[in-house]
């Protein structure tokens, strides 16, 4: 689905990457946890999260994700924004939370990173 | 920035800066992106690279990282000054970290970064002495025989 459609089945804002809405997203993942999204991450991914400092934006690059999703209403701080345009990284703004984020993207056919964590 | 037989960089990290935390491992990526290296092998660089970064950022003081490329490989070595790490084979394992609150906080401390550097890389080497730092000489194999 493309991002366009993400932004309006989360009727979200956009924070940047305005000319970027037509681009496609194949896979999501959400997690508030960097350490985890760089141990399980998978590139092209939409990095949906609840945490807004420059590190998010950073680890989503380094993960090669293709966009970012905050939820609970949350925008980046002023060096994840700068970070962000720099690098060409889409954000958006959703008012919903996490999980209800994530339900309403993945109702609407979005699926997760595969697989199951293994013991 | 060239060497005869390929490329060297040196950059410097400093330990406790949270807000530039990861700009090195941004400008490797960048480095490896203009080089025309594998994307595959650029993320699993630019990933460990990061890892080591925001090791040294949470609990060393400071470090010199050397980025070399050659043909065959990219090496990252980054030596701290720092605490050192008491019991190597605790820290890596998963789970194990000493990181604070505030660290947590910032999204980090879930003893994941040194598995996921030896997960990443094709060969990965630590040592440490207490008191004075930490060793890490991460490599990546451009040929033949490295990860997919
Ligand atoms: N450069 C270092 N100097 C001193 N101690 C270190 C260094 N790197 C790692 N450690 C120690 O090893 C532990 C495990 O490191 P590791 O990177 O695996 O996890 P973490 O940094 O605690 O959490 P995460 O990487 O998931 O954010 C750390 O909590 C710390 O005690
Ligand atoms: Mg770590």
């Amino acid at each position: 689905m493309t991002l366009k459609q993400i932004q309006e089945i989360l009727d979200a804002e956009i924070i940047c990457g305005e000319d970027s809405l037509d681009m496609e997203i194949t896979a999501a993942g959400g997690s508030d946890l960097m350490s985890d999204v760089l141990a399980f991450g998978q590139p092209g991914i939409l990095l949906m999260t609840g945490l807004t400092n420059t590190q998010s934006v950073r680890t989503a690059d380094i993960v090669d994700a293709k966009a970012i999703l905050y939820v609970r209403g949350k925008k980046p701080d002023k060096g994840g924004l700068e970070l962000a345009r720099e690098k060409g990284i889409p954000i958006l703004s959703t008012k919903h939370m996490m999980f209800m984020a994530c339900g309403l993207l993945f109702r609407a056919g979005l699926p997760g990173v595969g697989g199951l964590q293994d013991e | 920035m060239f060497c005869d037989d390929g490329l060297s960089q040196h950059f410097q990290i400093q330990g406790g800066d949270f807000s530039r935390a990861g700009r090195v491992s941004t400008t490797i990526k960048e480095i490896l992106q203009e080089v025309g290296i594998d994307p595959a092998i650029i993320r699993r660089a630019a990933i460990a690279s990061y890892e080591a970064e925001m090791n040294v950022v949470m609990y060393a003081q400071k470090a010199d990282l050397t980025l070399k490329l050659t043909p065959e490989e990219i090496t990252i070595r980054i030596e701290d000054q720092g605490p050192g790490i008491k019991n190597i084979d605790q820290a890596m394992q998963e789970g194990f970290s000493t990181a604070t609150d505030q660290m947590r906080e910032m999204g980090f401390g879930a003893g994941m970064g040194l598995p996921n550097i030896n997960r990443n890389a094709d060969v990965f080497w630590i040592g440490s002495i207490r008191g004075k730092g930490t060793v890490l000489i991460i490599t990546f194999l451009l040929k033949k025989g490295g990860k997919a």
